[in-house]
């Protein structure tokens, strides 16, 4: 058993921490006055840190090992590659910009705002370009919405693979975005042009090397779709697209064109590479759906998970995770301790906003039993998240893509948590 | 708002003011011109009493409407209906942005669709094909297309996409050419994406379809006759059909109790990952098995498997310090970072073999070019011929521009930017050999 599970650094400490406050200086069974309260400590007597000591603030060195990670063997390059969001270390449901997942095709490019220029193109009545600052005097709105990776969970098609809640659900991340509502630099070029919007699409551009491309039917592109240029109130980051992202709430992350340097007005899908060769989901027999956008509704356990053992032993506890669903609100996650055959329904963090990631809490009491935890998530559309099983009936193995199956972690008698399937 | 009543009320008492003062006049004996006159100015107060007692009930109408709307949107904010809205939308245009020249448009817009509208004019042949294709995309998907180590491959895998690993290439997957010519005149090379021709592309995607065995080397492929050309899986892909099949059936009231009589946990996770305080991740084989878990009831688990011996360091291990290593150290480390950018094609230690490019064991003080059983390119066989040797300054000067420092190099590497990179690079690849 304890060769099975590799705790992160700092999963080893809190352990440690915990046994030491238990021998030292338990809740209930205090043995001897906690020194740390009866001696004078440096940080009560010794001055902190001055203002300025870092302008702009990084996490404490204690929390060093919340970051973003990669899995080598998965990809090629790093050029061409992905990480994962150490979800299983945050709260709350925002992911601070510098530990929110990255996925580039061709790398993360360095773009000027000076430099940045964006073509609106095809079927319009006047093609335009805008600079940066053309976009920033367009009324602007603020959202919340997550961004979802389509292969996120991918690896998990064949069976339990990788042991820890960031690698198996981390290719996600949510963030408050402004920006302009892409119908209005639509109107703004004029759509009579485009005629009848029912068979019309917009196609959406990066200007990186990869030149990601996708088609977006012209109902969405109309609907809710941002051109967004600030994240969780500041600049994007180099690695989401500064200074410009297309955010298309509740559909997959490839969708989300980073450095967006054009959207053309088309009366057909375009069919790229990142529409037909990926991002389109092979079923057992071997024919594929394609058009796959909407992320349906999940949710994952975030803690006690593979990275988040418990380590206070048997007690109250916190069972805590996340929920998400590209059809709209989250409305309700159920919890279950025993692999599915009861469940209790959990306490949603607060009201879930609509396409964006809702936290939830179970307050529970251990018995110091094992566990197979898992979560279920209802959205305001009454879909429940499926089981593996109920997917694979649907798709087979092969999608790769879209699985947002009931994940189950198996907790153990010492709280160490490990990634596994159940009949 | 709500004052806006009390504002109208001085109006209406300055105007009685004037009119006591006109009557005041009349009494007294003045000229019939006076009186004339002041008569004409009574005439002209009462009119103008009148259409400000007018103006005044009009706005302690509107008063008493604003107060109305104010107390409706207090009441509706107490309940707390939001007061926030969508940007507005405008009737026309705001006439920001300028318009797009069509020499712009030309450069930008190129994508073309299934049925070949955006296709430039130009043809070729897997013939030519072939001489393009091994210069600038076999080092990564191999001579045939077959694709060297992890680099996608674009050939073959026919009949595989009901397998368990279908193999979805080109040949066995993509359903349109069109998108052939599109990404890879668009998007590739890798590291030198849009530099080819029309008639390098036509020639490039012509001898992809050759290597999938679609057509010989002679046929001639154009901007005539791509659209038309039938792919393999051209009918391989339904429209999202989710709704239909899935979301009919799973937006049901779940199941809360008893949902299930016993649970078994039937398979562990394959990999363990270490999450190292340097970054990244290192995985390795689970092999813990399923055999001796509990199974789970509605009364819980089976039986509690036996504690493992807890780690007895845990306990006293302290908070990390930052890393206190020397100089030295610490830039072999950060090359060792950097080294991730070389590492898709470079392999550097015990039993480094030459990859998409050659091993760099022993770099520095080796002739350009000299690594046996590596095919280079012809820039890098004249400087094995002139015996130039690798430094660091040559190194530093190749790596911060491949392309410029060898001109037609088949390395396809943008380059370091940072000469802090640069430097950290140096140290890593000194710690192979020498
Ligand atoms: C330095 C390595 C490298 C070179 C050289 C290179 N490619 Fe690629 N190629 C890649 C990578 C990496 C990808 C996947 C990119 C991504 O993840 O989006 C790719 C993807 C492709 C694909 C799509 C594969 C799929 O299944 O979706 C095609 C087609 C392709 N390359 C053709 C070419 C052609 C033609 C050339 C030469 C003109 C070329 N490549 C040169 C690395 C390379
Ligand atoms: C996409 C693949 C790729 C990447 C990434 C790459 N290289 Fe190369 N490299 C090559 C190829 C291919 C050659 C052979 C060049 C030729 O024949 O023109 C080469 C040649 C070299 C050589 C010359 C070796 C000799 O025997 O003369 C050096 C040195 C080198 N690379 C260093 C690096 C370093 C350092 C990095 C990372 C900072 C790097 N390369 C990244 C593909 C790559």
């Amino acid at each position: 058993m304890a060769d099975m599970f590799k705790p992160s650094r700092r999963a080893f400490l809190r352990g440690g921490a915990a046994v030491a406050a238990g021998s030292v200086a338990g809740a209930a069974g205090a043995q001897s006055p906690d020194t740390l309260i009866t001696e004078l400590q440096d940080w009560a007597s010794i001055t902190g840190a001055g203002v300025d000591e870092t302008p702009y603030g990084l996490p404490i060195r204690f929390e060093a090992d919340v970051i973003r990670r990669n899995v080598e063997w998965l990809t090629a390059s790093p050029i061409s590659s992905i990480n994962f969001t150490p979800i299983h270390a945050l709260d709350g449901t925002i992911t601070p910009q510098g530990c929110a997942f990255e996925r580039h095709h061709s790398g993360a490019i360095e773009l000027t705002k000076g430099d940045y220029r964006l073509m609106i193109n095809g079927l319009v009545d006047r093609p335009l370009v805008f600079t940066y600052e053309d976009l920033e005097r367009f009324p602007r709105e603020n959202h919340v919405y997550f961004c979802e990776c389509a292969a996120n969970t991918g690896m998990e098609w064949a069976g339990a693979q990788l042991n820890g809640v960031q690698f198996t659900h981390g290719m996600i991340h949510n963030m408050e975005y402004t920006g302009v509502p892409l119908r209005a630099l639509l109107n703004e070029a004029g759509l009579g042009a485009a005629g009848d919007f029912k068979d019309k699409w917009v196609y959406v551009e990066g200007a990186d090397a990869s030149s990601n491309g996708r088609s977006i039917p012209m109902e969405k592109a109309l609907d809710d779709v941002l051109v967004a240029f600030k994240a969780n109130g500041e600049a994007l980051r180099m690695e989401h697209g500064y200074p410009v992202r297309l955010v298309v709430p509740g559909w997959e992350g490839n969708m989300w064109v980073k450095w967006l340097r054009r959207v053309e007005v088309t009366d057909a899908a375009v069919e790229s590479r990142e529409e037909t060769s990926k991002y389109t989901d092979v079923y057992e027999d071997g024919t594929a759906r394609k058009w796959t956008w909407v992320m349906d509704a999940k949710s994952v356990i975030t803690s006690p998970s593979p990275q988040m053992p418990i380590t206070h032993g048997k007690g109250p506890m916190v069972i805590s995770g996340l929920a998400w669903s590209g059809h709209g609100q989250i409305t309700r996650v159920d919890v279950s301790k025993d692999g599915g055959i009861t469940w209790e329904t959990a306490r949603l963090g607060k009201q879930g906003d609509t396409k964006a990631l809702t936290r939830f809490y179970l307050d529970t009491d251990w018995d110091g039993a094992p566990m197979l935890l898992q979560s279920r998530a209802m959205d305001e559309t009454g879909y429940v998240q499926p089981t593996k099983d109920q997917l694979r009936e649907q798709r087979g193995e092969n999608s790769v893509y879209h699985n947002n199956c009931i994940q189950t972690w198996y907790v153990n008698a010492e709280g160490i948590a490990e990634n596994v399937e159940v009949s | 708002m709500s004052k806006s009543p009390n504002l109208v009320l001085p109006a209406i008492g300055g105007i009685a003011l004037m009119l006591g003062a006109a009557y005041g006049f009349s009494s007294r004996n003045y000229g019939a011109d006076t009186i004339a006159l002041l008569e004409d100015r009574v005439e002209k107060a009462e009119a103008r009493v009148s259409s400000a007692s007018d103006k005044a009930k009009a706005e302690a109408e509107r008063a008493t409407a604003l107060e109305l709307a104010v107390a409706e949107a207090q009441e509706q904010a107490a309940k707390g209906t939001n007061l926030t809205s969508p940007a507005p939308q405008m009737e026309g245009a705001y006439g920001l942005g300028r318009v797009a020249m069509a020499e712009e448009i030309a450069a930008w817009d190129v994508d073309v669709l299934p049925d070949g509208r955006g296709l430039p004019v130009g043809s070729g042949n897997a013939f030519d094909g072939e001489e393009v294709f091994a210069d600038k995309c076999a080092s990564c998907h191999g001579d045939f297309a077959e694709g060297v180590d992890n680099w996608p491959v674009l050939a073959g895998g026919f009949d595989t996409l009901a397998d368990e690993d279908p193999v979805k290439t080109v040949g066995s997957y993509w359903p349109h050419l069109s998108t052939v010519y599109d990404y890879v005149y668009r998007s590739m090379p890798f590291g030198e994406a849009g530099t080819l021709t029309p008639d390098e592309t036509y020639a490039i995607v012509a001898y992809i379809l050759y290597s999938n065995d679609l057509i010989d080397d002679e046929f001639e492929l154009s901007n005539e006759n791509l659209a038309n050309f039938d792919m393999h899986n051209k009918d391989g892909f339904v429209i999202d059909d989710r709704p239909d099949l899935e979301y009919a059936t799973w937006r049901v009231e779940p199941c809360m109790d008893n949902c299930k009589d016993a649970v078994e946990i039937t398979m562990r996770s394959v990999f363990l990952v270490e999450t190292p305080p340097e970054g990244g991740t290192n995985s390795m084989m689970n092999p813990a098995k399923v055999e001796g878990l509990p199974s789970f009831s509605s009364d819980g688990p089976s039986f509690i498997p036996e504690a493992a011996p807890k780690p007895v360091k845990a306990a006293v291990e302290a908070a990390p310090e930052p890393a206190k290593a020397d100089d030295g150290d610490v830039l072999i480390e950060a090359g060792k970072k950097v080294f991730k950018k070389c590492k898709a094609c470079h392999q550097v230690g015990d039993g480094a073999k030459n990859k998409t490019g050659p091993h760099l064991n022993d770099l520095f003080g080796r002739t350009f070019g000299s690594v046996d059983g590596f095919k280079y390119s012809n820039t890098f066989k004249t400087a094995l011929e002139e015996g130039r040797v690798w430094d660091e300054a040559s190194l530093a000067e190749f790596l911060s521009k491949p392309k410029a420092y060898m001109k037609g190099t088949k390395m396809s590497f943008s380059g370091l930017k940072k000469d802090s990179d640069q430097q950290a690079i140096n140290a890593y690849l000194a710690t192979f050999g020498n």
